[in-house]
């Protein structure tokens, strides 16, 4: 009986007319966004991620003035100092630390002026430390090396125009910055977020002229011997740096940060952005499902008569019941099959962008089961919603229904 | 029962079917006692308002009378579900409409698949019945048009192969030429005597006198709810039809 009602539903689902197809928009919006939102799940992360500069190297980052990603030098009320530095060399867990310089600065080039930020770089072992961090090598001419000065090595985006320049910036060029002449020699290959395509590297030496640091910091990075010894490590750094800059408990004008931090506070954004899709796609779906009943109820009065020939032939109200129920049912699933090709697709390219986007390797993150439960789930509330039409359709009275 | 009550296929005893609109009682039906022997072919007459079309919905089992008894096959189906009768006249009853009724989204083969259905004819005995029906009335060519791509008299031929899928005892025409122009209505009747003589029981509704003297044996005119008077012909048996019966009673069949 059910198959035969399949059958029946499927006949006469291909002569329905535009507003039947029109009322599954609701149904095809919602399971689009959840398919989409899910499929790009951990692209998304990734890519939200890195434009907060959350890298896969594990790193602590020491800043002073309790922001955890502010401009930098905006908000140091009092800097790190070489005392804070030492004392967190000091604790036996630092593999690596560092420190360094985050100037703001006016870059001219082409006769016009941008602003934006100078990260240095330091000599020695702490070089590679760094380079490390960035992840990446030079896309065009090559990054600096120990001693050098007077050279800079830019960001991806001064090498696609994207800084405001007009023009975009080649190696061997020369740039200003703060009003001194500095040889281009390379850029940096595209990291995805702003805070490294935007910015200047710069020799340690070289920033502590134009800026006269002395022995202060904007922020200390710390590699550690074991990450897993993260969450201590960041207890033991706060208590040092509290005894350092004399601070007490609750009060600290520094901020230690930790990968997993920064992640869940990505995440938390991230969080937030898809609860709200979430809840726009329900909303669609229960827009969804009322233009189903609607449809449906239409389809019962239309169809009154064919009611009455059913079951002048012997249709049992099961039976009436039966096809009515499969058809909203399957008016359901069409709405969220294609949806679900939507969705699939929005997955699909999105990854793919913003694989290009960031240079990344990301994978399509697309399951068999999300997508046989996008499409069980839309049948059910296309079914649901054709419970009461159907019931409808099952009661006509033989002899009214004929007449039409 | 009697050998002779075995051979009535449907039996109105006594039925009444009342309407109340409002403070008005609309006497549809007002007593009629119509006994259909099996090979009849009956016609059901009266002009509009006579209550014919009552009758014919109490006769198909379509309606349940106000009070009164309907037997079909000797069974008292006026206290039956909706459901049930649906099952019962699905199986006993075919019906052929005056304006056809076919099913629009569905090609003629299927029209005639879908009563089987209902009965849980395996769908591949359901295609090859509705082939042979649709031969048998001429139609095997169009099995896969669909009705608007049909005539008039082609689908009211789909509608008597559909009304003959389930073999049924009974089939009840309700005004089969109504819709149809003299000469595609000869070829329908034509049909319908065929069938006579091949032993089915034909109700048929009309308010032609015409119709009804030139094909029916047994004739009831309504006239107010009411059975003003019952013309028999030839003993209220076709030739044919009686030999038929003769042979069934012998047999000892129902």
């Amino acid at each position: 009986m059910i198959v035969d009602s399949f059958l029946l539903s499927v006949k006469n689902l291909r002569h329905r007319g535009l507003r039947s197809w029109l009322t599954l928009l609701g149904i095809f919006i919602g399971v689009t966004a959840v398919v989409a939102l899910i499929s790009l799940g951990n692209s998304l992360q990734v890519a939200v991620g890195s434009q907060f500069g959350v890298g896969q190297t594990e790193l602590i980052t020491i800043q002073a003035g309790g922001v955890s990603f502010g401009p930098p030098g905006s908000g140091a009320v009092i800097p790190l100092d070489i005392d804070d530095f030492r004392a967190i060399e000091k604790l036996s867990g630092v593999e690596r630390i560092a420190g360094r310089y985050l100037a703001a600065g006016k870059l001219e080039y082409n006769d016009k002026v941008v602003f934006g930020y100078i990260a240095s770089v330091p000599d020695g072992d702490n070089r590679d430390f760094i380079y490390d961090q960035l992840e990446k090598g030079a896309l065009k001419g090559r990054l600096l090396k120990d001693g050098e000065s007077g050279k800079v090595f830019l960001g991806y985006n001064f090498y696609v125009d994207k800084v405001g320049l007009d023009k975009v910036v080649i190696p061997g060029k020369n740039v200003l910055i703060n009003d001194e002449s500095f040889e281009v020699i390379g850029i940096l290959e595209k990291k995805g977020s702003f805070m490294f395509d935007n910015a200047v590297y710069m020799n340690d030496q070289d920033v502590d002229d134009l800026y006269d640091y002395g022995d202060e910091f904007d922020a200390i990075i710390v590699q550690l011997k074991d990450n897993d010894d993260m969450d201590n490590m960041k207890l033991e750094i706060e208590k040092a740096l509290r005894k350092s800059r004399g601070v007490k408990e609750g009060e600290e004008d520094f901020d230690v940060s930790t990968p997993e931090a920064m992640l869940s506070t990505v995440n938390g954004i991230l969080g937030g952005v898809q609860a709200f899709i979430i809840i726009v796609a329900l909303i669609s779906v229960f827009i969804g499902a009322l233009g189903i009943v609607n449809t449906m109820t239409t389809s019962v009065l239309e169809r009154k008569k064919e009611i009455g020939i059913m079951k002048s032939i012997g249709a049992r109200n099961e039976h009436i019941f039966m096809q009515f129920f499969i058809e909203s049912g399957l008016l359901g699933l069409l709405g969220g099959l294609v949806g679900v090709i939507f969705g699939t697709l929005i997955g699909v390219f999105g990854t793919l962008g913003i694989n290009s986007w960031l240079g990344a390797d990301l994978g399509i993150n697309i399951s068999f089961g999300l997508i046989f439960f996008s499409l069980l789930g839309s049948f059910l509330i296309g079914a649901v919603a054709g419970i009461v039409p159907a019931m409808n359709a099952s009661k006509e009275n033989p002899v009214e229904a004929l007449r039409g | 029962m009697t050998k002779k009550s075995e051979s009535v296929v449907i039996e109105l005893r006594n039925v009444f079917k009342h309407y109340y609109m409002g403070e008005n009682i609309v006497k549809a039906v007002d007593g009629i006692s119509i006994k259909v022997e099996k090979g009849e072919f009956v016609a059901i007459m009266g002009p509009s308002g006579s209550g014919k079309s009552t009758a014919m919905n109490l006769v198909g089992s379509l309606d349940v009378p106000t009070r009164g008894h309907i037997f079909l096959d000797g069974e008292d189906i006026s206290l039956l579900s909706e459901s049930d009768l649906a099952q019962i006249r699905g199986k006993k009853i075919g019906f052929i409409f005056q304006s056809f009724n076919l099913i629009p989204n569905l090609t003629a083969k299927e029209n005639v698949m879908i009563p089987m259905m209902f009965q849980g004819v395996d769908i591949f005995e359901r295609e090859k019945i509705a082939e042979d029906l649709l031969s048998l009335v001429e139609l095997g060519d169009r099995a896969d048009h669909y009705p608007n791509e049909l005539s008039g008299g082609q689908r009211q031929r789909v509608a008597i192969a559909r009304s003959l899928a389930n073999d049924p005892e009974v089939i009840l025409a309700d005004e089969p030429t109504g819709n149809l122009d003299t000469k595609t209505g000869k070829i329908v009747m034509e049909f319908l005597e065929k069938l006579n003589r091949q032993g089915k029981t034909i109700i048929m509704v009309t308010h032609e006198p015409e119709l009804a003297q030139n094909h029916a044996g047994i004739i009831y005119s309504l006239l107010d709810g009411k059975v003003d008077k019952i013309t028999k012909k030839n003993n209220g048996f076709t030739k044919v039809a009686k030999e038929k019966l003769k042979k069934l009673k012998y047999s000892g069949k129902k």
